[in-house]
């Protein structure tokens, strides 16, 4: 690993101004601030991240989960395994304990953090592998994933430049719950909704989110649960446990008097960010809840799906998958 | 490791087993580095070395962790447990005794990982068959495939 210096963030101004002096907040970063550190030591091992200095913000008081009169406050540095098993969340957010719950180990549950999940990066092979060319850890050089090894990468809102999947199970849950992302920056305080979080690769497959130097995510609001609504996570991969996505939904639906009021879906594994469809939502809104309007939505959502030489069974896995979990999810409505 | 000529070097406070210590670390220093190469506490194992495997869990205040990807520099005022601040050979703790019993292991390699891991869940919300206790422990492999005994050893101690 190359060497960097190390720092304790005195409090968030402190953070945000050791953080502003890196010429990017994207890929080749010279500031990185360390949470859990699941994502970042990894990828410094890996010598895909090479920050020259690290901000340790794990003691800056942001590691709170609270109710407000807005809806949930979940600070930058709670863990995912205590938002997982937070009373509120698990009452009110089910989608959002369980897409938690879904990902990684019990072990990087406790330490990867909402803040870091947010930035979780992907793990296409060959971003992590810096031998190859990648157009993500290194604009321009190519991307071999193209007509390479593509089998887990993505369908939807891919580029020339980049099919890499964003990897992360809360994010799906957080883009269907129509979270807000707050930062603290340089030029002070602003809130993103998450839709608007995370960037399509187009030709600039290195800029991820649209973070900035400095900028300091404190926390996430999610808006007060919408009444009678059902929520579920389901998520398909290769094994079991302890894997990532093939694909995945996030589904929050309100069923009142036998027709659907309300539908919010998002997918993971198959996006090259969290991917949440209005147009599949509107699909379902008025309709009975049965398996021909869940089938009639799932290809609205994927109707603008580009399979690679090895991703093709995606489509068709995305297509149950969210009809399953729209099915599970009305089923005793 | 701990030496004051280390550039960049970190100042760090940390309880190890119930003993109290002052170490100065590169802040490239894992967790996993520090307590078998500078603390000569080898019985937590390096694996994948990245988060995937789980040989090298710890608690970190009585939570498991990857000691692999945790910076002994980010650990200031923390209080870790190792395997060898389980138990003793003379007084084994009871997921120790219980693996021996269950014959949970086979080569040991992953065994301190396991075991941490299985100690730390018994005070996590787990449900209660044996499918919960595998979803619980997919953090930690193991080669030989000694799973079958692994779940009984940790459903031994739950159930008794």
């Amino acid at each position: 690993m190359q060497t960097f210096q190390f720092t304790r963030a005195k409090d968030i101004d402190d953070a945000v101004k050791t953080g502003a002096a890196s010429p990017t907040a994207q890929q080749g970063a010279g500031v990185r601030y360390l949470a859990g550190g699941t994502t970042l030591i990894d990828l410094m091992k890996l010598h895909v991240e090479t920050p020259g200095k690290v901000i340790d913000i794990n003691r800056l008081p942001l590691d709170r989960v609270e109710e407000t009169a807005d809806g949930l406050k979940i600070g930058a540095t709670v863990r995912n395994s205590d938002l997982a098993n937070h009373p509120i969340v698990k009452r009110e957010y089910a989608v959002l304990s369980q897409a938690l719950l879904s990902g990684a180990s019990a072990q990087l549950r406790n330490m990867a953090t909402t803040a870091g999940n947010l930035l979780q990066r992907t793990r296409c092979v060959y971003f992590r592998d810096p031998s190859y060319p990648c157009n993500k850890r290194e604009p321009g050089s190519g991307c071999p994933a193209i007509d390479g090894h593509n089998r887990t990468l993505a369908i939807l809102g891919t580029s020339a430049h980049c099919i890499a999947t964003n990897p992360s199970d809360m994010n799906v849950a957080l883009a269907a719950l129509e979270a807000v992302i707050h930062i603290q920056g340089p030029k002070g305080k602003r809130a993103i909704p998450i839709g608007d979080f995370h960037l399509l690769p187009g030709d600039t497959p290195h800029r991820e989110t649209v973070l900035e130097p400095g900028d300091l995510i404190t926390h996430v609001m999610l808006p007060k649960p919408s009444p009678g609504n059902r929520s579920i996570y389901l998520k398909l991969r290769d094994r079991q446990s302890y894997e990532f996505a093939l694909a995945s939904a996030a589904v929050i639906v309100t069923v009142d008097r036998g027709k659907i009021s309300r539908a919010r879906i998002a997918m993971g594994g198959i996006g090259t960010k969290p991917w949440r469809s209005s147009d599949a939502e509107a699909v379902l809104v008025g309709q009975t809840p049965t398996r021909e309007s869940f089938v009639k939505a799932a290809d609205m959502l994927l109707k603008g799906a580009k399979p690679q030489s090895e991703n093709g069974f995606k489509v068709e896995l995305a297509r149950r998958c969210l009809v399953h979990a729209l099915t599970l999810a009305t089923q005793h409505a | 490791m701990e030496n004051q000529s280390i550039e960049g070097a970190v100042s760090v406070r940390i309880r190890v087993n119930g003993k109290d210590m002052n170490l100065n670390v590169d802040p490239r220093t894992t967790l996993l580095d520090c307590l078998r190469e500078s603390l000569q506490l080898t019985g937590t194992k390096k694996g994948c070395d990245h988060g995937q495997c789980g040989a090298c869990t710890v608690h970190v205040n009585g939570r498991r962790v990857n000691s692999c990807l945790t910076f002994a520099a980010s650990l200031d005022g923390d209080e870790i447990t190792t395997i060898e601040g389980l138990g003793t050979p003379e007084q084994l703790h009871p997921m120790q005794a219980a693996f021996l019993e269950c014959d949970g292991y086979q080569c040991g390699y992953c065994t301190s990982g396991q075991i941490m891991s299985a100690v730390a869940l018994l005070k996590e919300p787990v449900g209660p068959s044996d499918a919960d206790v595998k979803e619980m422990m997919s953090g930690n492999i193991c080669r030989c495939g000694a799973y079958l005994n692994i779940i009984k050893a940790i459903q031994q101690v739950r159930q008794a």
